[in-house]
């Protein structure tokens, strides 16, 4: 039996092992040494820094970095702030089968590609498009108004197109509130903002917490919505990965912003965990 | 608050307003783009020029349906392709982490685990260069030093499988071990001490125990396979995936064809949920 024991071990850590070490490590770990070469003939590479030279001294790359961590932080924020009071009708106020159905109707999205809903809102905001031409016909607006390609576009995008990630781990936490001890900060004197903040809210901290991680790193890694909503102005950082890498064909710089892009959302991720005194293993599960 | 405490009226009025409005906003961008595929106009946006079915099944210039759209069904066959095999090979792994992570005990498990969870966190692109990077690496090595040349490793249908096999694997894992933790074990013990060998008790006892998450993981592995955008994006060859050929032609400027084949794209997924959801029901 222990020897069998220990052969299926063998046999199930093959798989994971050939999965992670395949197609996660050793792919980065390459990333990363391409990132630290420089071409200095044709077919010569020396180990250098200049990538990340390249980087930090072009302030188009270090404004997009840095645009693209406080937009998808506010998108991330703003995500959290429409899907909390949904979460908690959800989770608490609707019964039965209204329950069930809103449920239902929140992961309709997530059926849909991105590309659909990006899609759906373009022909919303277009010039041509619906509010446009709502707008104009209740006279608020005296000719086509261009609600596309800008930053609030871009954001409405974002917040659509992650709102399910956040609302369905908020709505699972929210559930295993006991209504009774909601009932009991009422009944010892607290107010609906009281309660709110020192109930409810540390309650829900596992799951604003994984809601907000996948959200943040969606947004994050999204080159859909921005390149599709967003305008000339609103360029975003993955836009400049995709760029060096099919575009210009620098697969030297692009590596190395793919590397920043890394440090950059585990770094925010480690900062979150830490703040909330969460672990990663526990939000994700 | 809660419906045991009451709240002035106004303010639970303003509440339900609110969430009628946020299930509005969702539906919205998704209603315009099925309304739009029946316009009898050359682009999706208003006027509104008449209902037609030509998006559909339109066989004349310049109104192709999508029935009529070869590279549109060639890419749809990719997209279905390449979510097959996603699906199949992240249910296999992911059964085989499952009851890895649930079951033993060995050296490194926890690191193990927080590796497996990894690719969660990391950004599609970037798992998609990492892999195109490595690919084309081995590639150009095994090509300078024995002279092959392997074309699953240039951007192609393998790498945009593996790509993507790369992150949703892990999902499919959480969604079996969740159902895993949930067995109990005494039942295998039974098989057991009734003489079955370990296999036949996993085989008739625990699997049949795991199919619902099995084909949920399997569902939800192929949905998330046929949208993937960001990593296909990086690992994509000639043969582009729909939802690569679709953002093309969005590029180019849209018509009501492309809406056409998003309502198709509802549809089809809504009967997968619906059929997954059943199936989820009856056992």
């Amino acid at each position: 039996m222990r020897a069998g024991n220990k052969l299926a071990l063998i046999l199930l850590l093959t798989p994971l092992l050939l999965w992670i070490g395949l197609l996660i490590i050793i792919p980065h770990i390459d990333m990363f040494l391409v990132s630290i070469r420089e071409r200095v003939g044709v077919g010569k590479y020396q180990i250098s820094l200049a990538n990340y030279w390249t980087f930090l001294g072009e302030p188009l790359y270090l404004v997009t970095f840095a645009r693209t961590a406080i937009m998808s932080v506010l998108a991330t924020v703003l995500t959290l702030i429409i899907g909390f009071p949904v979460a908690f009708f959800i989770a608490k106020i609707a019964k039965g089968r209204l329950q069930s159905s809103l449920f239902l109707l929140c992961l309709v999205p997530f059926w849909v590609s991105e590309l659909v809903r990006t899609f759906g809102w373009m022909i919303l905001l277009r010039e041509t498009g619906l509010i446009s031409n709502l707008l104009q016909w209740l006279g608020l607006v005296d000719g086509p108004v261009e609600l596309l390609y800008n930053d609030v576009a871009m954001i409405v995008g974002l917040v659509y197109t992650s709102m399910l990630f956040m609302v369905v781990p908020l709505v699972t936490t929210l559930e295993s509130l006991d209504d009774s001890i909601i009932e009991a900060g009422y009944d010892l004197g607290g107010s609906t903002v009281s309660i709110t903040r020192e109930i409810i809210i540390p309650h829900a901290m596992p799951g604003i917490v994984s809601g907000s991680i996948v959200v943040f790193m969606l947004s994050l890694g999204n080159y859909l919505t921005p390149t599709m909503l967003g305008g000339k102005d609103s360029l975003w950082f993955t836009e400049l990965i995709y760029s060096q890498f099919i575009v210009r064909f620098n697969w030297e710089l692009g590596a190395a912003f793919g590397f920043m892009l890394l440090i950059l959302s585990s770094a925010i991720i480690w900062l979150l965990l830490k703040l909330t005194g969460q672990t990663l293993e526990k939000t994700m599960t | 608050m809660i419906p045991s405490i009451r709240q002035p009226r106004a303010l639970s009025l303003a509440y339900r307003a609110y969430v009628t409005l946020f299930f509005v906003y969702l539906a919205l961008p998704l209603l315009v783009v099925s309304v739009f595929a029946f316009n009898d106009s050359l682009f999706p946006s208003l006027p509104w020029k008449g209902f037609t079915w030509a998006w559909f099944f339109g066989d004349q210039h310049p109104r192709i349906g999508v029935f009529h759209q070869e590279p549109i069904l060639r890419a749809l066959g990719n997209s279905g392709f390449i979510a097959f095999f996603v699906s199949l090979l992240s249910v296999a792994v992911g059964t085989s982490n499952a009851f890895l992570f649930n079951r033993y005990s060995f050296p490194l498990r926890n690191l193990l685990y927080v590796l497996m969870l990894m690719p969660l966190v990391i950004p599609g692109i970037v798992l998609g260069i990492s892999i195109l990077v490595f690919s084309s690496t081995m590639a150009n090595g095994l090509e300078d030093s024995f002279g092959w040349d392997i074309g699953g490793l240039r951007p192609g249908l393998m790498l945009v499988i593996l790509g993507q096999f790369s992150f949703i694997t892990t999902i499919v894992t959480l969604v079996v071990s969740a159902r895993l933790q949930k067995f109990d074990r005494s039942l295998e013990e039974a098989a057991l001490n009734l003489g079955a060998s370990p296999l036949t008790a996993i085989r008739t006892i625990t699997l049949p125990f795991l199919l619902p998450a099995l084909v949920g993981g399997f569902g939800v592995a192929f949905l998330m396979s046929f949208e993937n955008f960001n990593t296909t994006l990086m690992l994509v060859g000639s043969d582009a995936p729909l939802t690569i050929a679709m953002f093309d032609r969005l590029k180019e400027g849209s018509t009501p064809l492309l809406n056409a084949v998003s309502l198709l794209l509802m549809l089809g997924s809504s009967a997968l949920a619906l059929v997954m959801i059943s199936f989820q029901r009856k056992s």
